[in-house]
C-alpha cells in the first residue's frame, strides 16, 4: 500500500539527455536518505532549508555515481510540503537511472503520476481548483500492479508472480495450521519440509531476480561504448553497424570531438552504441572536454569495447586506464582494421570496420557478456521492471529471514510473521494476499473441526 | 408503558455482556429473553475459549466484560493450548459444567442493578424517522428504548433439521423468534441464511471409559479473568475428557443415511462453517481418511450426559446411532439427543458500523450470531461492544471503536464490517495480522487504560495494571544494562550447547539466544541482590523474556502498526456520497457505498480498493 507518509522518488527533468536533470524526493525519510548515499562537506541533515550543496553521490561499495547539486527543502517549505531533496546530476539517462533505482533499494518508492501535486495539495500547498485536475491524473494513469498485464512480458511474470504467491500461501497456511488448529488429529509439517519448501520458492525468486538484468537490458537496450585511441577506426565501426555515413571519419587524430549516440536492434536486443572521442592528451581545449565525456560514457556504460588497431601493439596503457574507470569484466578488447594485416593472436577478437569481418562474433560476445550463456526464451518470466525488481528482492529478504527464525528454533508464529511479509511485498506485484486465502488453503487441504 | 434506555433482545452469550455492561454504566437497562433460565445457555459444546476464542475473552475481561468470570466459577477443566508454541499463541480453554454456567450467568445478569429481566419474545422492532424507539412483545405490548441490542442468536425463523425431519425452533426444544426479521426487512435490512450444527448427546454411564484415550487438564489451571483470585481457584473439581475414532466401518453405515440427510439433498439452503463440519462432510470431502477423531466431553459434574465433538450431524438419528455403536468405547452407547442441523437469518454485517450500531437505523445495534458469527466468544465480544456504545451514546459520550492492533475484538469487528462473509464467522489467530502483540498474557496491559475510560475497570484495578506494566519496562531496562562476567557465563553457555563469549554481553543480548532462558541468567548474576524483587514474578519474568527475546519481530509488527495509523486517523465523513466521485472504479464506488468505511485504513480493507482509488479519496477528503 502506499502510505502518503512514505518518501518517493522521481525524475522532475523531462526524461533523456540534457546538460542537467534534477531527481526530486518527498517524504520524511528523503533528507536522511539523499544524506545516506551523499558525501559533502556537511550532513544534509543538519543544512537549513533551502540551501544548496555540493558533493558526490556515492553507492554503498562506495562507487562515485556522480558530482551533484543538493537542494534541501524542510517541512512546509517545500513544493509537497514535506521534507523534500532534488539532487541535481548531469543530464545523462544511464545516472538518472542509476540514482533512482539505488534509492529505491533503500525502501523509496517510485512516485505514482500526480503523487507530488497530490501530496502539495494534500498539504495545503496548492490551491483547490486544481484537486479535480490530480484525481484525473490519478485516475488515468494505467494501473501499475500487474492485474491488468499489459503486455506479454508482464503477463508471463504476473503468472509466475501468481505462483510463487500461490506456494507461499500453501506454506503459510501449513504454518498457520500448526497455530490455529493444534488440537486437531492431524500431521503438522515438520521444519525441514518447510525449509525446503522455502528453499523451492527462493530458488524461484532468485532466478526471476536474476531475470532483470536482462529484462532491464530488454527494455532498456545495452550500453555500448566504443572507446580507443585516436585513429583507431572507433567512427568507423558505429558507420558499419548504421550502414549509413553517420559519424564523420577521417585519417586525422582527433576527428571526433563529442559522443554520439545511435540505436541499432540485432537478434531482439536494442544496443544503444557511443562513438566517442579517442583518448589522448592533449592541449586542444575542445578535445580535451571531449575527451573528459568519452571517460564518462565508459563510467556510465554496460559494457565497452576497446578498440585497438591490428596493425600495432595492444594498447596496455589506455586498456590500464579504463580499468580504473570501469570493472574489467565489462571491456571487451576487440583489434580493428583486421583487413590490413594476417596476424592474429589467438584469443583475440578480430574485426574490421571496412569488410565486416568478425562483426558477428563481437555481437556474440556483446550479447553474452550482458546475458549470461542463460537463454531466456520467449516464454520465460523475466522482471523489466525496477519496482517488481525491488518488490522481489524484499520479498527474498523475508525469506530468508524465516529460515533464520527456523534455524533460531523460533516457533511458528514468528516464522508465519516473515511468511505474510514475503506475500505483502510480492503483493506490490500482483495484489493482496488476505488472511481468508491462506484460511481457504487450509480448509481445502485438513481435514479441520469439531 | 415500560421504558428502557437500553433493550437488549436475547439473553444469550452476545445479550448477557450487552445488557450488564449497559446497565454498569448507569443506562436504565432490560433483558428481554423468552425464558430467564435460558440466559447464558451453552448452545453447543460445554467450552469456553480455545485457539483465539481464548484471546477474545481475556479482551472481554480486561474491558470489564463477564464471560471469564462466570467460566472460571464453573469451570471442570483448563487448559493453556498452543502451550508448545510460542507465547503470542497460548490459548486458554474450559470445559465447563454446562448447569452450573447456566445459573451463574443468571446470577449474575440478577445480581445487576439497574438491569431488569422481561421474559417477552420480541416480535417487532420499532423505528421513527431512522431512529429506534422500541419493541413491541409478542403480547402486543410496547417497551420504549433509546438503544437496541439485537442479539437473538440463532433464533430468528430458527428451523431444526434432523434426517428428513424439520422443526421449527432456535435451539433443542425451544421456540423460534418469528417477526423481527420481517420487520427489519420492511426497514430496508438485508438478510440471509446460514446454518450450523450440533452433535448428538449420549448417556454417561453407557460409554466404556475404559478402552478410551484420557485428556486432562493443566495441573496448574490458569483462570480466564484477571480478578479471579487464584487462592481457591479451580473453584470446582476437575475432570478429564476422553478421546475415541471413528472407523471406515462407522463412515459405511452413516453414508446409508446420505439419501435422507438435509444438507446433500438439499434442504437445508444455509451455508455452514467449514471449520466445524458435519461428520457427513469430514466423510465427502476427505473420503481418504479412514478415521476421524472425536471427543467425549463431560457435559457437567453431576450430569449423566456427555458431548460427542467432532461428530455433528443432521443425518437420521438412527443412523447416527447405529454408527456410534461401531465406534470404541460407544458399543452400548444410549443416545439421549441426536445431532441436529439448525438454520437462521442473520444480516450481513456491512450493514452495521464499527460500533455495531445499524448503518439504516440510529440506536439499533446488532450483536453475536445475527451478524453472522459463530461461537459464544465472538458473540460475547460484540454485545460487549455494542452494549458499551448504546450507553456511550445515550451518555452522550465518545464511542469506543478498538482497532485491528488493539485487540482480536478489533479484529473480529473490522472483518465484520468490510468484509463479505459467506459462511459463519469464526476467530483464528491468523486473522490478527498483529498477531504477536495481540497476545493473551497483555489483554490487561492493553485494553485496561479503555475499560477505565468508560468507567468499567477501577482506579484501583487500573493502578495494579499499569504498576505491573511499570515494572515489565524497568526489567527490561536492567536486562539491557547488565552484562555478567565471561567466567560466570561461558560454564552455562557451553552446558545449554550455546557459543562462548569473548566480551562480557548483556542479558538483555543472551536472552536472545533460544537455548538460554531468562531466569538461567537471572540466576547468574553475582550480585544475587541486586536483581530486582519482582523478577521472581513469573507473569513479570515472562513478559520481559518475550519482549527481549523477540524484540525484532515485535519491533517491526509496532512499525507497521504506527504506519498504518495515519490511514486510521483519516476520517471519511457519514454523509459522503462515493458513487459521485466519478474517478473512482465502478467497483470501488460500489463497495464503498456497501460498506460506509468511517476511516481511509477501513476503506483500505474493503474489496476491489486499490491505492489510486485511496488516493483519489484523500483528495475529496480534503476538498
Ligand atoms: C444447534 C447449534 C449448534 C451450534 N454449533 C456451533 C458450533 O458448531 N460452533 C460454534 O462455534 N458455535 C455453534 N453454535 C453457536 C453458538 O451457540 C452461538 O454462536 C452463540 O451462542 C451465539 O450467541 P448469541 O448470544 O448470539 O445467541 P444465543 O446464544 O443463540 O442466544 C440467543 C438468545 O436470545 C433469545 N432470543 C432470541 N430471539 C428472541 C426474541 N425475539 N425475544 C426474546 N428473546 C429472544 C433466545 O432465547 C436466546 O436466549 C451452535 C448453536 C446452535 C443452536
Ligand atoms: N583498412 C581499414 N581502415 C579502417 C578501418 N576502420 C577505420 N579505418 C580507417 O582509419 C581511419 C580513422 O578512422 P575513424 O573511424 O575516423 O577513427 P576514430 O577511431 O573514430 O578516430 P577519432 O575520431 O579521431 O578518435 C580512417 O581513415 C578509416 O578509413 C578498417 O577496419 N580497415
Ligand atoms: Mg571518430
Amino acid at each position: 500500500m502506499n502510505n502518503y507518509e512514505d518518501t518517493i522518488i522521481a525524475l522532475a527533468t523531462p526524461a533523456g539527455y540534457g546538460a542537467i536533470s534534477v531527481i526530486r524526493l518527498s517524504g520524511k525519510d528523503s533528507i536522511y536518505t539523499a544524506n545516506n548515499y551523499f558525501v559533502g562537506k556537511r550532513p544534509l541533515y543538519e543544512v537549513q532549508s533551502h540551501s544548496v550543496h555540493y558533493g558526490k553521490l556515492v553507492t554503498p561499495n562506495s562507487e562515485v555515481i556522480d558530482d551533484v547539486l543538493v537542494t534541501v527543502f524542510r517541512a512546509p517549505n517545500s513544493y509537497t510540503g514535506e521534507d523534500s531533496v532534488e539532487i541535481s546530476i548531469h543530464g545523462n539517462p544511464l545516472i538518472t537511472t542509476k540514482v533512482i533505482e539505488l534509492f529505491m533499494h533503500a525502501g523509496i518508492r517510485n512516485a505514482e503520476p500526480g503523487e507530488f501535486t497530490r501530496r502539495a495539495y494534500l498539504n495545503g500547498r496548492i490551491d483547490l481548483a486544481q484537486a479535480e485536475a490530480v484525481a484525473e491524473l490519478i485516475s488515468a494513469r494505467s494501473d501499475t500492479s500487474l492485474r491488468g498485464a499489459r503486455n506479454q512480458l508482464d503477463g508471463l511474470l504476473s503468472q509466475k508472480v501468481t505462483q510463487l504467491r500461490d506456494s507461499l500461501i500453501k506454506t503459510s497456511s501449513l504454518v498457520e495450521l500448526e497455530l490455529d488448529f493444534a488440537e486437531e488429529d492431524i500431521e503438522f509439517v515438520d521444519r525441514t519440509s518447510l525449509v525446503s519448501m522455502i528453499n523451492d520458492i527462493l530458488t524461484e525468486l532468485e532466478s526471476l531476480i536474476a531475470s532483470y538484468s536482462f529484462g532491464k537490458t530488454v527494455r532498456e537496450g545495452i550500453n555500448v561504448a566504443l572507446v580507443g585511441a585516436p585513429n583507431v577506426g572507433k567512427s568507423s565501426l558505429l558507420n558499419y553497424f548504421l550502414k549509413e555515413y553517420r559519424a564523420i571519419v577521417s585519417d586525422i587524430p582527433g576527428t571526433t570531438r563529442d559522443v554520439l549516440r545511435e540505436e541499432l536492434t540485432i537478434d531482439g536486443i536494442l544496443y544503444k552504441l557511443f562513438d566517442t572521442a579517442g583518448i589522448r592528451d592533449t592541449d586542444d581545449v575542445i578535445e580535451t572536454e571531449g575527451v573528459k565525456r568519452s571517460k564518462e560514457t565508459v563510467i556510465n556504460s554496460d559494457l565497452v569495447v576497446f578498440l585497438n588497431d591490428a596493425t600495432e601493439q595492444f594498447n596496455t596503457q589506455l586498456y590500464a586506464e579504463l580499468c580504473s574507470l570501469t570493472p574489467q569484466e565489462r571491456i571487451i578488447s576487440v583489434f580493428n582494421k583486421c583487413d590490413k594485416t594476417e596476424n592474429r593472436l589467438t584469443n583475440n577478437i578480430y574485426i574490421s570496420a571496412k569488410t565486416g569481418e568478425g562483426i558477428n562474433t563481437l555481437f556474440q560476445v556483446l550479447r553474452e557478456k550482458m546475458l549470461g550463456v542463460n537463454t531466456y526464451t520467449e516464454k520465460t518470466a523475466i522482471v523489466t521492471n525496477a519496482r517488481h525488481h525491488v518488490a522481489l528482492t524484499k520479498a527474498r529478504e523475508n525469506l530468508t529471514n524465516s529460515l533464520t527464525a527456523i534455524g533460531n528454533q523460533f516457533t511458528g508464529e514468528y516464522i508465519a510473521t516473515d511468511l505474510r511479509a514475503a506475500s505483502e511485498s510480492l503483493a506490490e506485484i500482483i495484489g493482496e494476499v488476505s488472511s481468508d486465502d491462506v484460511l481457504n488453503s487450509i480448509f481445502s487441504s485438513f481435514c479441520i473441526g469439531k | 408503558m415500560k421504558s428502557y434506555d437500553v433493550l437488549v433482545i436475547g439473553g444469550g452469550h452476545a445479550g448477557i455482556e450487552a445488557s450488564v455492561v449497559a446497565a454498569k454504566m448507569g443506562c436504565k437497562t432490560a433483558l428481554a429473553t423468552m425464558e430467564k433460565q435460558g440466559i447464558g445457555r451453552l448452545s453447543c459444546n460445554p467450552a469456553i475459549g480455545g485457539t483465539a476464542k481464548g484471546h477474545l475473552v481475556r479482551e472481554i475481561d480486561a474491558l470489564g466484560g463477564v464471560m471469564g468470570e462466570i467460566a472460571d466459577a464453573t469451570g471442570i477443566q483448563f487448559r493453556m493450548l498452543n502451550r508448545s508454541k510460542g507465547p503470542a499463541v497460548w490459548s486458554p480453554r474450559s470445559q465447563n459444567d454446562r448447569t452450573l454456567y447456566n445459573n451463574k450467568a443468571v446470577e449474575v445478569v440478577e445480581n445487576t442493578q439497574n438491569l431488569d429481566i422481561v421474559d417477552f419474545s420480541i416480535i417487532e422492532i420499532i423505528q421513527e424517522a431512522g431512529v429506534v424507539t422500541g419493541v413491541k412483545t409478542a403480547e402486543g405490548e410496547f417497551i420504549s428504548a433509546k438503544a437496541v441490542v439485537l442479539c437473538s442468536g440463532t433464533f430468528l425463523n430458527g428451523l431444526m433439521h434432523v434426517g428428513v425431519d424439520s422443526i421449527k425452533g432456535g435451539r433443542f426444544g425451544e421456540q423460534p423468534a418469528v417477526g423481527i426479521t420481517a420487520s427489519l426487512v420492511a426497514m430496508g435490512f438485508e438478510s440471509g441464511r446460514l446454518k450450523t450444527g450440533t452433535p448428538p448427546r449420549l448417556r454417561k454411564s453407557s460409554i466404556d471409559f475404559s478402552s478410551l484415550e484420557e485428556q486432562a487438564g493443566d495441573e496448574i489451571p490458569q483462570p480466564f479473568s484477571h480478578r479471579t483470585l487464584l487462592e481457591n481457584f479451580p473453584f470446582q473439581p476437575q475432570v478429564s475428557c476422553h478421546i475415541t475414532y471413528t472407523s471406515e466401518e462407522v463412515h459405511k453405515i452413516l453414508e446409508k443415511g446420505f439419501d435422507l440427510s438435509p444438507m446433500f439433498t438439499g434442504r437445508i439452503q444455509g451455508v455452514g462453517p467449514r471449520y466445524c463440519p458435519s461428520i457427513e462432510d469430514k466423510i465427502v470431502r476427505f473420503a481418504e481418511r479412514t478415521s476421524h477423531q472425536l471427543f467425549l466431553e463431560p457435559e457437567g459434574l453431576e450430569s449423566d450426559l456427555i458431548y460427542l465433538a467432532g461428530f455433528s450431524s443432521s443425518l437420521p438419528a438412527e443412523i447416527q446411532l447405529e454408527a456410534m455403536r461401531k465406534i470404541k468405547g460407544l458399543e452400548e452407547v444410549d443416545m439421549v439427543r441426536a445431532g441436529y442441523a439448525v438454520e437462521y437469518d442473520f444480516f450481513p454485517p456491512h450493514q452495521v458500523d464499527l460500533t455495531l450500531e445499524t448503518k439504516l437505523v440510529k440506536g439499533l445495534y446488532f450483536a453475536g450470531q445475527v451478524n453472522g458469527t459463530s461461537g459464544y466468544e465472538e458473540a460475547a465480544a460484540q454485545g460487549l461492544i455494542a452494549g458499551i456504545n448504546a450507553a456511550l451514546k445515550i451518555k452522550g459520550e465518545e464511542e469506543l471503536v478498538l482497532r485491528r492492533s488493539d485487540a482480536y475484538i478489533g479484529v473480529l469487528i473490522d472483518d465484520l464490517v468490510n468484509k463479505t462473509t459467506d459462511e459463519p464467522y469464526r476467530m483464528f489467530t491468523s486473522r490478527a495480522e498483529h498477531r504477536l502483540l495481540l497476545r493473551q498474557d497483555n489483554a490487561d496491559i492493553r485494553l485496561s487504560h479503555l475499560g477505565k475510560r468508560i468507567g468499567l475497570i477501577g482506579d484501583n484495578e487500573y493502578a495494579q495494571v499499569m504498576e505491573k506494566q511499570r515494572k515489565v519496562e524497568e526489567g527490561k531496562r536492567y536486562c539491557e544494562q547488565t552484562k555478567l562476567p565471561i567466567a560466570v557465563i561461558n560454564p552455562l553457555l557451553e552446558e545449554a550447547g550455546s557459543q562462548a563469549l569473548q566480551t562480557p554481553e548483556t542479558l538483555s543480548k543472551l536472552s536472545k539466544r533460544p537455548e538460554i532462558t531468562l531466569r538461567q541468567l537471572l540466576d547468574k548474576v553475582p550480585a544475587q541482590e541486586s536483581v530486582p524483587e519482582y523478577f521472581s514474578n513469573q507473569e513479570i519474568l515472562d513478559k520481559v523474556e518475550i519482549d527481549l527475546k523477540y524484540e525484532g519481530y515485535i519491533k517491526r509488527q509496532q512499525d507497521q502498526v504506527d504506519k498504518m495509523e495515519r490511514y486510521e486517523e483519516i476520517r471519511i465523513p457519514f454523509n459522503i456520497d462515493f458513487s459521485s466521485i466519478k474517478q473512482l472504479s465502478t467497483e470501488a464506488r460500489e463497495n464503498l457505498t456497501k460498506h460506509r468505511p468511517r476511516s481511509v485504513g477501513q476503506a483500505l480493507r474493503i474489496a476491489a480498493i486499490t491505492p489510486s482509488d485511496i488516493s483519489i479519496l484523500l483528495v475529496y477528503l480534503k476538498k
